[in-house]
Parts: C-alpha cells; sequence; structure tokens
C-alpha cells in the first residue's frame, strides 16, 4: 500500500469510529450526524480531531472529547488529541441528513434551516423581537398543528413544543 | 483543613480590562441567575434561567482563558473566576443587584428584575457580540460568533417575558415598572467612555461602549412599548464596577462563588 493510501485508510477508519460515538445528551445521533467533528488530520503516527462545540456552556463538550479520544484508541488509531475550534460557529445545519432522521425517528423534531430562522427573525415588523417559531411538524404523527410550550428543554440545543392533533409533548431540536 | 487559597493579582493593561468587563459581566450574571434553580416561578422557567446561565458560564469561560494569555502570567479560568480580589473584577454593576426575592443577602429583588435585567444584558451583549465579531483579535472573534446567536435567543425569550408582565396584570406591570426603575440607574454604565475602550477602538479590539447605545435603546424601546412602559429618563447616577468599584452586594456574591476553591485549592468533581 503506498504511504498515501494508508493515510487515507488510517483518516477513513477515524471517521467511520466517529459514527459510533454518541452525542452523550441526545444518544440517538453521533457526533458525526452532529456535525461537531470539523476535521481529522493525521500527525506522524498519531491522530487530531478537531471538534467545534454546540452551545458555549454545553456540559457535554469535555464528555465528547473524552469519548472521541476513547474511541479511536479503541479502534488502534492512537495517539490521539482532541482540539477544539470556534470558528466559524457550529450551526444545526450541519447536522447530516442521516442526523436528522435519525433525531426524527427518536421523537425530536429536527432543526428548520438556520438561514430561513435568521431570514424570517429578519422580516419581522419593527415591532417586536420576540420568538415566532416557524412552523414546526410533529415528528410522531406529521401534523403542523404544534405549539411551542417552553422556550428551553432539557438540553441547551432544545426547545419543549406539544401537537395539538396528537396531544403528545415533543422536543423540537433549535435551530442556530 | 486544607490551606486556603491566596488571591491572584493580575497586571491589568488595557486591553485585559476590556475583555475581563464583558467575561465577568457575563460570569457574575450567570451566578445572579444560578440562584433561581429550584426557585422559578414555573418549571419552564426554571429551566429557561439555568439554562441562560449554563450559556453565559460557557462564554465567561472561553473569556478568562482568554485572558490568562493576554495577560501573560498563565493563570487558567478557574483561578481568573475564584482567586481575584473584588477590586479586580470588571462587571457591569448592575449584574450584581439582587433580582430575587429571597436571595439569603439581597432582599428586595423579584422574578421582573430578573426579566427586566435579562432583556436590558441580552439586547447589551448581542450588539457587542456582533460588533465584536469583527474585532482584529481573532480568538475574541471567534468566542463573539458562537455567543452572539445564544444572546439573540436570550433577548428574544426576555422580550416574551417583559411583555407578559408589562401588559399584563396591575400587579405584574406595577413590579416591572418597580424594576424598571431600580435597573435604568445602572444602564448608563452600560455606554460610558473611558481609556479602556478608546483603546480597544483605536487597536480594533472591539466596540467602545458609547458606540452600542443607540441600537440597544432602539430595540429597548420597542419592546418596552410593547409592554406599555416609557424608556425612563437617563440619570445622573454613573455605577462603577468596570472600573473595579462595586456596590455592596459584590462581597456576598464573591464570597458564595469563591468559598469552595478558596478552602479546596484546585479543588475539581
Amino acid at each position: 500500500m503506498s504511504a498515501a493510501a494508508a493515510r487515507a485508510s488510517r483518516i477513513d477508519a477515524a471517521w467511520a469510529a466517529l459514527d459510533a460515538v454518541p452525542d452523550p445528551e441526545v444518544p440517538a445521533v453521533s457526533v458525526r450526524d452532529l456535525g461537531i467533528v470539523r476535521a481529522v488530520l493525521e500527525h506522524g503516527d498519531g491522530i487530531e480531531v478537531v471538534l467545534t462545540p454546540t452551545y458555549s456552556g454545553c456540559p457535554a463538550t469535555e464528555v465528547i472529547a473524552e469519548s472521541v479520544r476513547q474511541a479511536l484508541i479503541d479502534a488502534g488509531l492512537g495517539p490521539v488529541t482532541v482540539t477544539h475550534r470556534l470558528a466559524p460557529p457550529w450551526t444545526t445545519d450541519w447536522i447530516s441528513a442521516a442526523g436528522r432522521a435519525r433525531l426524527q425517528a427518536y421523537g425530536i423534531a429536527p432543526p428548520c434551516a438556520a438561514a430561513t430562522e435568521t431570514a424570517a427573525a429578519a422580516a419581522r415588523p419593527a415591532g417586536t423581537i420576540r420568538i415566532r417559531p416557524l412552523r414546526v411538524v410533529c415528528p410522531r404523527c406529521g401534523s403542523e398543528q404544534t405549539e411551542r410550550l417552553s422556550a428551553f428543554g432539557s438540553t441547551a440545543c432544545k426547545a419543549l413544543h406539544r401537537c395539538l392533533a396528537c396531544r403528545e409533548p415533543f422536543e423540537y431540536f433549535k435551530p442556530i | 483543613m486544607n490551606a486556603v487559597a491566596a488571591s491572584i493579582r493580575l497586571h491589568v493593561t488595557l486591553p485585559v480590562q476590556y475583555v475581563l468587563r464583558i467575561a465577568d459581566t457575563c460570569l457574575i450574571h450567570a451566578q445572579r441567575l444560578a440562584e433561581w434553580c429550584g426557585h422559578g416561578p414555573v418549571l419552564e422557567e426554571d429551566i429557561a434561567l439555568t439554562n441562560m446561565a449554563l450559556d453565559l458560564l460557557g462564554q465567561a469561560r472561553a473569556l478568562l482563558s482568554h485572558v490568562g494569555r493576554l495577560e501573560g502570567q498563565g493563570l487558567d479560568e478557574d483561578r481568573l473566576a475564584f482567586l481575584r480580589d473584588e477590586r479586580q473584577y470588571f462587571n457591569l454593576t448592575l449584574v450584581e443587584q439582587p433580582m430575587r426575592r429571597s436571595s439569603a443577602h439581597a432582599p428586595g429583588g423579584d422574578f421582573a428584575d430578573t426579566v427586566l435585567r435579562n432583556l436590558l444584558l441580552a439586547t447589551w451583549l448581542k450588539g457587542l457580540w456582533t460588533r465584536l465579531g469583527a474585532s482584529a483579535d481573532a480568538e475574541l472573534a471567534a468566542i463573539a460568533g458562537k455567543a452572539v446567536k445564544e444572546a439573540r435567543y436570550h433577548q428574544q425569550h426576555a422580550g416574551d417575558w417583559v411583555v407578559r408582565l408589562g401588559d399584563g396584570t396591575a400587579e405584574s406591570a406595577a413590579r416591572l415598572h418597580a424594576a424598571l426603575e431600580r435597573a435604568w440607574p445602572y444602564t448608563r454604565e452600560m455606554f460610558s467612555r473611558d481609556a479602556v475602550d478608546i483603546a480597544a477602538e483605536a487597536s480594533g479590539l472591539g466596540p467602545a461602549r458609547d458606540a452600542l447605545r443607540d441600537a440597544w435603546l432602539t430595540e429597548v424601546a420597542v419592546v418596552l412599548a410593547e409592554a406599555r412602559l416609557a424608556v425612563p429618563a437617563e440619570t445622573a447616577f454613573l455605577s462603577t464596577g468596570t472600573v473595579g468599584r462595586h456596590s455592596e452586594h459584590m462581597g456576598f456574591i464573591l464570597a458564595e462563588m469563591q468559598s469552595l476553591q478558596r478552602q479546596y485549592p484546585g479543588g475539581r468533581w
């Protein structure tokens, strides 16, 4: 195997291992699904994983870094270093299509496009800066007849909604 | 009993003080909001206030780590948060004020003070983070790029509550009005201009505070109008937390916030 091919396969193996690292607070999706892995780099015989945090105060940040490090060591790819990169800031638009489908199947409504939300905010009349969430579809029954119960939820990234059709409460992954 | 941790002493240059003003405003506001944990008027609001505290604490951590690099003694975020003496904190005086009726050392606070303060501060921070996104300091710009999204959501949520109370019952409106009267004199400090601001503006580190005023006032006035409240007149009083001279409440906050790290230096859990 050429050196370039060996390097590619090590990096591919690292990405594959990251597919199996769940987000500790939303275990239905992997850290890769969430779009918080910004790069996987090879330095000599080591691997560097570059992560970006979701929210500034997300308490899962340290746990995620340790889980990532351990998963790559377990896959025989160590030594592993994990670094953080803040810019550009994470956006829910980086959640993969597979991740969105997994959120939905888990009962969490995936976020609308952040740009859509920003555009809607900008288009609000000058008389209000208050939250008017866009149409959120119930992840259980698919109804568009839903309303927000709470702007904040069980984790920094979610709000609490309920469906007026099937009457079930559900979480909504906030677009940022 | 372990030895009590001694205070650290910073070399406070103009840029260090500029970043500490923002970091400490986030830190002390987070500490005050966290006092609501388990005491919110409804469960959803308990969760909201602590979630906002967590965002602010995360922002403070990132800024304090950055201060550690700018300051030069290699101090980490924990030592900066927990081992400074009062005169080396540079937060806005507003965030020290009590805002929960049953705060042990601070009678007189109210939930109305909390939602009103959240609106005033989130609007201020949103404007500041937006401008800091273009900072010549790449790390500060990166922190701001993340934080502005959080501040925007805090502002929206606070605005919802200000309108709900202001345009609510006679009792809620009266209490919100009283909260506005209490908070307003402290807002002048948000827009005063001194050597720290001038240096930051000149070097491209970030905006001078007075540059934030017009946009802030426009947005706050919109919400206050919807809440059926008039914008109060500017006062002559100028608070001085940003130069390290604090109100009588600061010592109590620090005593509570620092006690663990003072008694168990370097303690982790």
